[in-house]
């Protein structure tokens, strides 16, 4: 019985069962809707969330609990030489056994005789049925296969008999407990705050998700690259992953890119810092209403372009120009026309990270200038300061805790943008300060790892998770302290 | 200048005018206002450079360059063994393109032409038209030995020449359009036989290597399941969480925790949701590769908390006198939430929505890394199937090396920007329209 | 001389002329706040404005420095002379003018900075003080004016939002003084100070008036009679009745003022 089909039979179960549970709400008060603790349609409800939300919460437990159950006792099935190979090359020949299930299930049943019998049946058999076997099997393999089969029905079974059988028995026992002074509203309600909890859990259980997936998979990476390796390499040379390959040596040293991620990111804000700061001042404090209502969302603009499109900015038309520029300016200086900047450079990268940093800052700054209280405008004004020594000395300073707050939330977005850096920065690991040569970034090395085939198993693929934990962590340092700073400094003005 | 404290002191008779030094504060003023005034115009400078690049390299995507054939469906080139009855693939496999050459070469007038110039005329007509000229005899066996006018696409390079992109003072050698060609243009343009028109295939063909084939319907379709995916979950799960966040929670810890969480939420890179993404779904959960339910799951957990922190500020919009006057005429909290707080707080959480929508729209990052970055030629017909996005899409036409690629990337991106452009419009639209003040 | 204003019977012709109001009419867009005001200040006293609330007061009060500047929908006619120069005249700087006309705000506005940078701001931002010493020197004596120094004169390097609130308001007013300005505004001073803070600044005034020229809002009655000399009387945007102190609570001469003292109106 599929899936969706379980589903529909519970819910029609809940739908009969909120009719049901209406009538006899209402036949137990004589048919008066002013006899009863509720309206009619809160009894409805009730047996209708009993009947859907206990069973629906067991077929999702099961769903994401059978698949290891399944594996395991599959895993048991192969031959003692197959378990004792390494957890990499197991879980490989799991995936052939899987593919060879999906294959069967295909088949008729004199079919799969024939293959437990010839083994060399198998591939063109199952190629011929639209799966692609990467070799040609072995005889365990269908043998394991089978079980497999007969297995994940059995589960499913089972699913179906407990899912429909738990919904029946809750619906009946919701249905008994009717009667004209049962509080249904409050049940119900206790029902809906549940899943209001559940709701804001999400969020928890994101961050965890994001935890838990980086620290495993990071853990995998550590088993075959030792950690200060990582951490404290130099060389960024990951060579190539291939298939069942977990022998080729390559070198992967945070170093180079953690340089070139900062690198960028302080080009960015070297950009974006004043001029977001000073449009922000000058919209907060000179601009007259007209031209803030017209210049604040203009700004905002910049915010709501995706960085994909500030990606292709860069790579068409601020690279080449910058490219250009550099060498007409060389050409004028030493009479040898030859750029000094690449079009893919961190100039490149963090100019137009910069721009798209600018509204971050200057509607950040904004919303913190203008909380400073007027009166302290006024002190100073009221004594004869000029608008610029009030902002400079005064309303700065009293801003300055949550500008700071802002600038680190704008760094940690520089540090995490990845389209513009993989368009605009280049690939090339290295470490230089030279801003006009292309440098590479944690979020273009996690992107080019990650495209194209993957293999799980390779330190090629995991290092990927090792570098987004590091972006993690860095990135939610300076969320935490930013967004910690910025509270402190709101509640000051409160 | 210490005792001018007491110089002050006679203060019956007009006090001497003070040097405050105004000259000087006045023009650091003026530097002070200049640098607002400079910072807001180079912001707008580069708003206005960034847009007027996209859009002077991107309106001719709208418009493709065909040519009018008289296409003779000539036997002899498609079944010159009279065999098709018996081996259907026959039809599917034969030269097409001879035919578009033929029409060709006849109405430029070529008498025998030579290899090279065979060779060119192949490079002025589009590759499609294979598909083209093979579906109209196959849903019309009958054309065979008819001719008939047919429009079909030119190469991306001859568009480009007759667009007037290339520039034809490079030596021959060194652009991709020959002299001879750039000859049979200006005939055919003559005859009114090559003619731009408008550029369906943009938005309803599938991915291909061929710039003046290449669509982003795939992509179109792959957005919208991603879209609608994020719609139906990250809406009811972020105003249930506002709601109990907002109305029910008690202040403690826990609360505190969740609340600190969704802040960090909000800003963590977009990229690190893409490995959650690769990790949770298709790595535990099996799900399959490229497909748009992964890329909608994902980016319902990028969207979930901007549309948590919009609905709660709705929430908290509405004044508790509201709240007071339904727990007075004796609602339960529950019933005072759905009643009264959520219908009052609707056009606030639809506005956040929109905009966490238009912000999961250009969303690309975390796409690549599901493996969104795929060559998808036919349609999506449900979210399992492999898919691309609009942005990425882009990213993918930003990296090929062809030239026309840019004119389409740039046509591709001013699709993706009017689209966030509806959506935020609709935002402001909403606010303003039911904007209340208390 | 505008007819509504019931001239006083006692003369106050007799001092020196420090500021004087002609006809001032202030709106706020379509909302006049103030109708043709004509008011005398006198040097070296203490001339109070009083009246309930939304008269138009401090509206008056703010003009004097030219604060409604900041306000851009405000719109001031009429004359207003300091020293017999009309401060809205184009060639007047209004920041010259804030340096010889300061003001005191209704709460403690302290900069969030430390008590000597609180006061040793204004000299800064005018260039007043030649050497530290000098500064130094002008910080104190201004905190001793203010009567604040012997209180504060171990934690000078304290920020100054963290003094009492009725040290908050005389550090605001040493802050006034350290930029040597002829006349100071007060502005409600003591309207969110508890009675002892009160009657400390109420005695500071009275000493201050020995150097620098005091112009007061306060919606206490009693505070006007406690402080000032001279006293004038709004309501509803009109200047009702101005004369000594004296003689508008003993013996006033409209009807209003008449009500508003004894509590009929207000």
């Amino acid at each position: 019985m599929s899936l969706l089909s379980i589903f529909l039979i519970v819910l029609c179960i809940a739908i009969a069962g909120h009719f049901a549970g209406r009538s006899k709400a209402l036949s137990s008060a004589n048919g008066k809707a002013s006899g009863l603790h509720s309206l009619p349609a809160y009894y409805g409800t009730y047996v209708l969330s009993w009947a859907l939300f206990p069973p629906m919460a067991l077929m999702a437990l099961w769903l994401v609990i059978s698949p290891s159950v399944i594996s395991n006792a599959i895993t048991s099935t192969f031959p003692v030489e197959v378990q004792s190979l390494d957890p990499a090359k197991t879980s490989l020949i799991y995936g052939t056994v899987e593919s060879i299930a999906d294959g069967l299930r295909q088949l008729n049943p004199d079919q799969i005789t024939e293959v437990s019998k010839d083994i060399s049946l198998l591939k063109p058999l199952l190629a011929e049925n639209g799966i692609a076997l990467a070799s040609d099997g072995e005889a365990y393999m269908v043998t394991s296969a089978l079980t497999m089969i007969s297995t994940q029905n059995t589960s499913r079974l089972l699913l179906s008999i407990f899912v429909i059988g738990i919904s029946l028995l809750c619906a009946f026992y919701a249905y008994r407990k009717i009667e004209p002074r049962f509080r249904a509203r409050n049940r119900v309600e206790r029902f809906m705050l549940a899943g209001l909890i559940a709701a804001s859990t999400i969020a928890i259980l994101t961050t965890l998700g994001i935890f838990a997936s980086m620290v495993t998979e990071t853990g995998r990476f550590f088993s075959s690259v030792p950690p200060t390796e990582f951490f404290f390499g130099i060389t960024w040379d990951p060579r190539f992953a291939s298939a069942g390959d977990t022998g080729s040596a390559g070198q992967f040293g945070l170093i180079p890119l953690l340089a070139g991620t900062l690198y960028i990111a302080l080009v960015a804000m070297l950009v974006a810092v004043p001029i977001g700061l000073y449009a922000a001042i000058y919209m907060a404090e000179y601009a007259s209403p007209t031209l803030r209502s017209i210049a604040k969302p203009l700004l905002e603009v910049l915010a709501g372009i995706p960085t994909i499109v500030y990606g292709f900015f860069a790579l068409v038309t601020v690279g080449p120009f910058l490219r250009d520029i550099s060498a007409q300016i060389a050409g004028i200086a030493t009479g040898d026309v030859a750029n000094f900047i690449q079009a893919q450079s961190v100039l490149t990268a963090g100019l137009v990270m910069g721009i798209m940093l600018i509204p971050f800052v200057s509607s950040l700054s904004d919303d913190i200038i203008t909380q400073v209280p007027g009166a302290m405008r006024d002190g100073s004004l009221g004594i004869g300061a000029t608008r610029s020594e009030t902002v400079r000395r005064v309303i700065l300073p009293a801003a300055l805790p949550g500008i700071v707050g802002a600038l680190l939330l704008t760094a940690s977005r520089a540090i995490g943008e990845t389209m513009i850096v993989v368009l605009a920065a280049g690939i090339a690991a290295r470490i230089s300060i030279n801003p006009f040569e292309p440098m590479t970034t944690v979020t273009v090395k996690i992107v080019s790892q990650l495209t194209g085939d993957l293999e799980f198993t390779s330190p090629q693929t995991l290092v990927a998770f090792a570098l987004g934990m590091t972006l993690f962590f860095l990135t939610l340092g300076l969320n935490v302290y930013a967004l910690y700073i910025v509270r402190k400094y709101r509640e000051q003005y409160e | 200048m210490s005792n001018s404290v007491a110089d002050t002191s006679t203060a019956s008779s007009v006090t001497k005018k003070r040097d405050l030094n105004l000259k000087k504060r006045y023009a650091a003023e003026r530097r002070f206002r200049a640098m607002g005034i400079g910072a807001i115009a180079i912001g707008l400078f580069f708003l206005a450079a960034l847009l007027f690049t996209v859009v002077s390299k991107g309106y001719t995507a709208f418009w493709q360059t065909s040519i009018a054939l008289e296409i003779t469906f000539d036997e002899g080139v498609i079944d010159s063994a009279k065999k098709r009855v018996e081996d259907p693939n026959i039809l599917l496999m034969a030269n097409y393109p001879r035919l578009a050459r033929n029409a060709l070469q006849s109405q430029l007038g070529l008498e025998k032409p030579t290899k090279p110039i065979l060779k060119q005329l192949d490079g002025m007509i589009s590759n499609g038209v294979r598909v083209q000229l093979r579906e109209m005899l196959l849903s019309d066996p009958t054309l065979m030995g008819k001719t008939q006018k047919v429009w079909v696409l030119a190469e991306a390079n001859i568009d480009s020449a007759f667009k007037g992109q290339i520039d034809l003072s490079v030596a021959e050698k060194n652009r991709k359009v020959s002299d001879a060609q750039i000859g049979w243009i200006d005939d055919l343009n003559s005859k009114g036989l090559i003619a731009q028109k408008f550029n369906t295939g943009l938005f309803f063909n599938g991915a291909s290597s061929r710039p003046e084939m290449a669509g982003m319907g795939a992509a179109i379709i792959g957005s919208f399941y991603m879209m609608l995916i994020v719609l139906i979950q990250a809406l009811p799960i972020g105003v249930a969480a506002s709601v109990y966040l907002e109305e029910f929670a008690p202040k403690n810890r826990w609360t505190d925790l969740i609340e600190v969480n969704i802040n960090n939420l909000a800003a963590v890179p977009s990229i690190v949701y893409g490995l959650l993404g690769l990790a949770l779904f298709i790595n535990i959960a099996h799900l399959p590769r490229s497909a748009s339910l992964v890329g909608g799951l994902v980016l319902t957990l990028i969207t979930l908390p901007t549309i948590i922190i919009a609905t709660r500020a709705a929430l908290r919009a509405v004044p508790p006198s509201i709240r007071s006057a339904a727990l007075g005429v004796g609602a339960s909290k529950m019933q005072m939430v759905s009643h009264h707080v959520l219908p009052l707080a609707a056009p606030g959480i639809l506005t956040g929505t929109i905009i966490g929508l238009a912000q999961a729209l250009g969303e690309t990052a975390p796409l690549l890394l599901i493996g969104m970055v795929a060559f998808v030629a036919d349609f999506p017909l449900t979210p399992l199937d492999p898919a691309t996005a609009l942005p990425v899409q882009i990213f993918m036409w930003a990296n090929e090396a062809e030239r026309a690629f840019v004119e389409r990337t740039s046509g591709a991106i001013i699709v993706l920007l009017m689209f966030l452009a509806v959506m935020n419009i609709a935002a402001i639209i909403l606010r303003k329209r039911f904007e209340r003040r208390w | 001389m505008n007819t509504n204003i019931k001239q006083a019977e006692i003369d106050i012709s007799d001092q020196y002329e420090k500021m004087r109001g002609e006809k001032v009419n202030v709106s706020y867009g379509d909302k006049q706040a103030l109708f043709d005001v004509d008011v005398s200040i006198a040097a070296n006293k203490v001339t109070a404005l009083i009246g309930p609330s939304g008269c138009g007061k401090s509206t008056f009060l703010r003009c004097l420095n030219r604060m409604n500047d900041t306000i851009d929908i405000c719109k001031v006619t009429g004359t207003i002379t300091l020293d017999n120069e009309d401060i809205y005249a184009p060639s007047v700087d209004v920041v010259e003018l804030r340096a010889r006309v300061g003001m005191v705000f209704q709460k403690p506005n302290p900069f969030p900075k430390s008590i000597f940078e609180n006061v040793a701001y204004g000299p800064r931002i005018h260039g007043l003080a030649n050497s530290k010493a000098d500064l130094e020197e002008m910080v104190v004596t201004s905190l001793q004016k203010a009567g604040l120094f012997s209180e504060v004169k171990d934690r000078m390097n304290e920020p100054g939002t963290g003094l009492s609130g009725g040290q908050q308001q005389r550090l605001c007013i040493a802050r006034a003084i350290a930029v040597q300005p002829d006349v100071i505004l007060m502005d409600e001073p003591c309207s969110a100070l508890d009675p002892i803070a009160t009657a400390t600044i109420e005695t500071l005034i009275d000493e201050l008036r020995e150097k620098y020229t005091i112009v007061i809002v306060t919606h206490s009655m009693q505070q006007a009679a406690r402080v000032s000399q001279n006293t004038a009387f709004f309501h509803l945007g009109e200047l009702v009745e101005f004369g000594t102190t004296d003689q508008i609570f003993t013996a006033p001469i409209d009807q209003r003022t008449q009500n508003y003292i004894t509590g009929r109106i207000g």
